[in-house]
């Protein structure tokens, strides 16, 4: 009999980032006994590491924004492929939920008139995102985990979650152990929060920091929810590139959008060559307009600096495939041309710290180097836009790892803003979710001891290969084969060696005991990557088309008609095998599609 | 450029430990943390370190690198000289969980008995008004990522543990003034800072700020001005006599 600590709670939220502290803040508020279980220490999350703001049409710049304008940017930047109705509630409470974390404490930069500053971003028509500097992401965290801890919620630090449990069909709770002493936990949960973030960690070059595994993702295709949109991933065009140790991590949009541009090793500000057809009425076609727009933005249109991230990452892989590249493989931004050393050191405080310290390159005096890094995933796990019920009983999802809000390509700062406001719904709905349970759940020992022996395996196999060679190899399949540019036969391929890894996988050996050991960690966390993975390289060769996030060699340009109104879907099949499938996009009421037609 | 680095490691738990030495593998601009991940993937899979986004914006990979409180994923190698031991110890003021990992949970409990925010009534249209000056004090106080290299530093505890029940440490200072200091919160807590916290236990030896990464000035503008407040309210002689004649303090 395998022994463990048993909890029981109404509801239980796994991963606490912006999403998960938002959803645990709201249940707790509705009256459910909750849990929040996070495999960091609290406060430490992904959702730190945003930099540029938190996108909602406050119209305190801009008096002419409101939520139509922010909903049709989301769309148009998404290329359409997004839930219509997540962008649209997006939209609408973005701007409550930035209000929220004032009154909460949050200290965002100020108007000249005391109200909260907006800035511009890519793909937002107006400046539109909240910030503090470069570090909104510290704000909206910190913020949310200080109003937490007086909310009466039950905090799981250092604890990961590496399965669910089930009651028939619905999700009935959930197997985690203490990464400090190896002990495990079963968690008995009436409904039970996925908001564990991203998988960035599948790929070699990424901003994502250790956690960004696919937990979220992996656990909800195990417990039998459809996962959606897996093959749109981003690419953010602005990552460090040099040195080595620090390439892949992010350099805020803030840059571009506080006046910094992209030229190549000829000087060239490329971006006016990459104008896509889709954006060619409301962007800058000549640099005496796109400088002018800086300081006129009513009649001008915006620099080609800002496009949306996945048509400017896309052109600086390009750029630097012909050879004009910055002498570490990528392009330069420069912001120290337009802006004073003032401007600079107060707007992007982070941005400067971190090149100096990483990279030895002041950004008040020289050009920043940078090129593409893996980013963010679109796609997710499939919710009800409402409530952010997955199509399991029992199970709700929010922020990064939910699918749908954001189709093809996210815009930057809709991110702070997709957790606060789906963070808040998925607490909502599975609070009352869990009001309606008359039964609180048992955990089924048979499930629990599989479980478990399959998390202690690999203490059996001391002398087999341990799990860190095989994570690497993983990456660099991702990164080469499944990366921002791709094609069917390397999609072939990646799928052949992902299965070889799983193999690995399968028979991967630790060391050591079970007190905070990373390598068993790894080879726990080894099982949600290869899932994940998979079902990026699946979905990746199933779309026979270029849109946002995913872009293919031998299928270049949108197909409209094929694809244009298909998710692509992915679930277990009955024999284990992942299945993907496609299902048409939930259908836009006419009152908005007007909004598109102009 | 790839040259050799000689590591001394702490290995070990709360009952034993001792150093541990590795020779790895250095390469151009790697950091510290960059060089414990090549031990744990080549030397010593179960080396346990603590780290999340090794960028010096999350505050995990607090150590004590040749003997100074450094966040490790901001620490360059070429810091040291070629071929120098270099020694990674974890923050001694918290008990040890394992090799680099120490058990901060002392700094979560401070954080709950901290009364919230509790903001003034919106204007009209349901929003605040503040102007940037009036917030900049507070927005540096709230660059504080929580790694507890000020914690860990600061002698109050560091030597005297025993101090731990009655001192909050300059984190929770720098919060303490932040709430204080900012321009829509009504609660009073200069009570706390005055009994529960401690702030008189500073003898502003500045090694918190010293040690800060985010450069924060925790000594000249969270805790001076927070000790002047409670020494104007509770040891102000007129003050003083005024609460004993009249009642009111």
């Amino acid at each position: 009999m395998v022994e463990y600590e048993r909890h029981d709670y109404d509801v239980i939220v796994i991963g606490a980032g912006g999403a998960g502290l938002r959803a645990a803040i709201e249940a707790s508020a509705q009256g459910a006994r909750t849990a929040l279980i996070c495999k960091s220490l609290l406060g430490k999350a992904h959702t730190v590491m945003a930099e540029g703001g938190i996108a909602a049409a406050l119209g305190n710049v801009w008096p002419q924004d409101n939520w139509r304008v922010h909903f049709r940017d989301t769309m148009r930047g998404g290329k359409m492929l997004n839930n219509w109705r997540m962008a649209q509630l997006h939209a609408q409470e973005a701007p409550d939920r930035v209000n929220e974390l004032e009154q909460w404490g949050a200290l965002f930069d100020r108007t000249d008139d005391g109200r909260i500053l907006q800035r511009d971003f890519g793909g937002h028509r107006y400046a539109r995102l909240a910030h503090v500097g470069d570090r909104t992401g510290l704000e909206l965290i910190r913020t949310l985990q200080q109003h937490a801890v007086h909310n009466g919620i039950d905090v799981f630090m250092e604890c990961t979650v590496s399965r669910l449990l089930k009651d028939g069909d619905r999700v009935s709770g959930a197997v985690a152990y203490w990464r400090e002493s190896g002990n495990l936990l079963v968690f008995n949960a009436k409904s039970t929060v996925l908001a564990t973030g991203g998988t960035g960690k599948a790929f070699a070059v990424t901003s994502n920091s250790w956690e960004y595994t696919g937990d979220g993702h992996a656990l909800a295709y195990w417990a039998g929810a459809e996962l959606i949109d897996m093959e749109c991933v981003q690419f953010h065009p602005t990552g460090m590139v040099w040195p080595p140790s620090v390439r892949g991590i992010l350099v805020t949009e803030g840059v571009r959008g506080d006046g910094g541009t992209l030229r190549n090793s000829d000087g060239e500000r490329f971006m006016f060559n990459y104008i896509p057809d889709f954006f060619a009425a409301e962007t800058a076609d000549t640099i005496d307009e796109a400088d002018a727009w800086y300081e006129d933005k009513e009649n001008n249109r915006r620099t080609p600096d800002l496009l949306p991230r996945d048509e400017v990452a896309r052109a600086i892989n390009s750029e630097v495939k012909a050879g004009r590249g910055s002498p570490h493989g990528g392009v330069f931004l420069d912001i120290a041309s337009r802006r004073s050393t003032e401007y600079i050191r107060r707007r992007l405080p982070s941005m400067y710290h971190q090149f100096k310290q990483l990279a030895d390159v002041d950004i008040t005096a020289q050009p920043m180097e940078v090129g593409p890094t893996m980013h963010y995933i679109m796609g997710g796990i499939r919710v009800d836009a409402d409530t952010a019920a997955t199509t399991v009983p029992g199970l709700y999802a929010a922020g990064e790892c939910a699918g749908g809000m954001h189709g093809a390509n996210r815009l930057g700062g809709n991110s702070l803003s997709d957790l606060v406001v789906f963070g808040r719904r998925a607490g909502l709905g599975a609070a009352e979710d869990a009001a309606a349970q008359a039964l609180a759940p048992e955990a089924d020992d048979a499930q629990v001891e599989e479980i478990v022996a399959d998390m202690r395996a690999p203490f059996e196999r001391d002398g087999a290969e341990g799990p860190y060679d095989i994570q690497r190899d993983l990456q660099d399949t991702m990164h080469n084969l499944v990366g921002i540019i791709r094609t069917e036969s390397e999609l072939l391929e990646a799928r052949e060696r992902i299965d070889g890894y799983k193999g690995r996988a399968a028979n991967v050996g630790v060391y050591g005991h079970q007190q905070y050991n990373p390598g068993w960690h790894l080879a726990m966390d080894l099982q949600a990557l290869l899932t994940v993975s998979e079902a990026t390289a699946r979905a990746a060769n199933v779309r026979q088309e270029s849109r946002g996030g995913h872009t293919r060699d031998d299928y270049p340009g949108p197909n409209d008609a094929e694809w244009g109104n298909k998710n692509v879907v992915i679930r277990q099949g009955a024999d284990g095998e992942m299945e993907v499938t496609t299902s048409p996009l939930p259908e836009m009421p006419a009152d908005l599609q007007e909004l598109f037609e102009e | 450029m790839s040259e050799t680095a000689n590591m001394r490691v702490f290995r070990g738990d709360a009952e034993s430990g001792d150093w541990q030495d590795y020779s790895v593998e250095v390469e151009e601009g790697q950091v510290v943390l960059d060089v414990i991940h090549r031990i744990q993937a080549t030397q010593a899979p179960d080396l346990a370190v603590r780290w999340n986004c090794k960028a010096g914006k999350c505050g995990s990979c607090s150590a004590e690198i040749n003997g100074e409180p450094r966040l490790m994923c901001m620490t360059r190698m070429n810091l040291f000289e070629p071929g120098e031991q270099i020694t990674v110890a974890p923050m001694k003021t918290w008990p040890l969980i394992r090799d680099l990992v120490t058990d901060v949970s002392f700094n979560y409990e401070v954080a709950k008995t901290i009364p919230a925010f509790k903001p003034r009534a919106p204007e009209a249209d349901g929003t605040y008004r503040m102007m940037q000056e009036d917030i900049e004090r507070g927005q540096e106080f709230r660059k504080c990522i929580e790694c507890f290299l000020c914690q860990n530093v600061c002698h109050v505890i560091r030597d005297h543990p025993e101090n731990k029940p009655e001192f909050a440490g300059p984190r929770f200072f720098v919060r303490l003034a932040e709430l204080e200091m900012h321009p829509l919160d009504t609660e009073d807590r200069l009570e706390l800072a005055r009994k529960d916290a401690g702030v008189g236990y500073c003898n502003i030896t500045k090694c918190c700020t010293e040690v800060c990464p985010e450069e924060i000035h925790i000594t000249d503008n969270a805790i001076i001005p927070l000790k002047e407040r409670v020494a104007d309210r509770y040891f102000d002689p007129i003050r003083w006599l005024g609460s004993k004649l009249f009642g009111r303090g």
